[in-house]
């Protein structure tokens, strides 16, 4: 099957959009509340998964035939534990105080449910192109949630952004925010702005109003 | 009438695999052979990526070290590292080597533009919050006192217990923190100590920051138990570290 290009792109924005693994799915919601402490950190956490998440799809995708459907979970969690070890070098060998600041949560990557469900769901039944694009939509779109969290905790819990403050020296820093229950808060946040924006959209669709 | 047009609708997978028909049992031998063959493929890839970061690793460890000794130690511009090993031997490790000594205490000599002995920095490692706490100090020969710590690895709450590297009235305990020997130089005389915030009485008391006690205390801890294993051996020695030759 050849691929016209509306609907590549529409397996890319599925990811950013319409499926969005944070706001829509809510899935992988352990590095999401546990990294996003400062924008650098959710960043590169969000550019981690998506390597992965893109590499390990396309693996998958590549060796759909031969992969027994028996022992396919198996294989899967091979192919994704692969590329998260390569990523874990690719990170020490970058920046060591990245490396730290992210933690186990790198090693964590393998048992992220996007990933897994990702493979499972699309790329076990897809050509590599679809499946790796579709895969980057889905990284692209954990990067944005993880940024959108990551963001505004950093900028109310310490008053900076990518460390560069952004308020005077008299700022209190709000440092829930940056602890596991601002995280929640934060979500919590995203996801109502979220749903709304969404709805407005469906209906603004209806009505024919913006 | 087909059935294929109501499979033809798009389904938007969400996690979970729509159910699907029963397929025949695969035989063992391909399963063991595709197994073998993805494994074999992933182990390639690994070892491809462990040996093309090998040396960036290496170099940004290397970096990271001279770095939190040139932050303790600040008019330091060459750093040594030594060894201190239990029957009072002082040696120094080569480039490249591993200074594997049962029971010796790593540390490095730091030295300014003229090759003089400007400090000395060891790493501590006390238990945290979250997990352990590595922090390098810096050791004044003159003044018998630690003069500076930075943090080489911790995982402590954001906002909290990594104010250890940021809360100045904390980082104050560092300037000037007694670590004096006992005269027949075999202890400490006094133990460092974190104490409740705004106690601080003595020069080998930390202060701890309030909220925050838990990781001030592995700081006091850290720099307490390298320095009661280093300091006896060390100062005896000191005059062998002399120059940077």
């Amino acid at each position: 099957m050849s691929i016209s290009t509306p609907q590549t792109w529409e397996e890319f924005t599925e990811g950013i959009w319409r499926q969005n693994p944070v706001f829509v799915m809510v899935l992988g919601m352990c590095p999401v509340l546990a990294v996003s402490v400062s924008a650098i950190n959710a960043l590169s956490m969000g550019l981690a998964t998506l390597f992965v998440l893109v590499c390990s799809c396309g693996l998958v995708s590549l060796l759909r035939h031969t992969i027994p459907r028996e022992v396919r979970i198996a294989v899967y969690i091979v192919i994704i534990a692969t590329f998260v070890t390569a990523v874990d070098y690719a990170i020490q060998a970058i920046s060591l105080a990245l490396y730290e600041a992210l933690g186990a949560f790198i090693q964590l990557i393998v048992v992220n449910c996007i990933i897994l469900g990702r493979a499972e769901a699309h790329a076990a039944k897809n050509p590599p192109l679809p499946a790796m694009i579709n895969a980057a939509g889905m990284g692209v779109g954990f990067s944005i949630g993880l940024f959108a969290l990551g963001a505004v905790r950093e900028i109310l819990g310490a008053g900076t952004l990518f460390g560069i403050g952004l308020f005077g020296a008299g700022f209190q820093p709000w440092v829930i925010m940056v602890l596991p229950p601002g995280g929640f808060f934060v979500l919590g946040a995203w996801l109502l702005v979220f749903a709304g924006w969404a709805r407005r959209r469906k209906s603004g669709e209806v009505t024919q109003h913006v | 009438m087909s059935e294929q047009s109501s499979t033809d609708k798009k389904v938007i997978p969400i996690a979970v695999a729509a159910p699907q028909a029963a397929a025949p049992e695969s035989p063992t031998g391909p399963m063991i052979r595709t197994l073998g063959l993805v494994s074999a493929i992933c182990g390639l890839i690994i070892v491809g990526a462990y040996q093309g970061t090998y040396d960036a690793v290496a170099e940004n460890k290397r970096i990271a070290t001279e770095r939190a000794v040139f932050r303790v130690v600040p008019a330091a511009k060459s750093i040594a590292e030594f060894v201190a090993a239990p029957d009072g031997g002082v040696a120094k490790v080569g480039a490249g080597e591993t200074a594997l000594v049962p029971g010796g205490v790593k540390f490095f000599a730091a030295y300014d533009g003229a090759g003089k002995l400007a400090g000395i920095a060891a790493e501590g490692v006390g238990k945290g919050y979250a997990d352990n706490v590595r922090i390098m100090f810096g050791y004044q020969p003159d003044c018998q006192c630690v003069v500076g710590i930075g943090v080489v690895a911790m995982r402590e709450t954001p906002g909290i217990g990594d104010k250890i590297i940021t809360d100045k009235a904390f980082l104050a305990n560092f300037t000037a923190l007694d670590v004096k020997l006992k005269a027949d130089l075999s202890a400490l005389a006094n133990e460092v100590r974190a104490v409740k915030h705004g106690s601080k009485a003595e020069p080998w008391q930390v202060d701890a920051i309030a909220g925050a006690t838990i990781t001030s205390r592995a700081v006091s801890r850290a720099i307490n138990d390298t320095a009661q294993a280093l300091l006896p051996r060390l100062v005896p020695k000191l005059e062998t570290l002399g120059n940077a030759s």
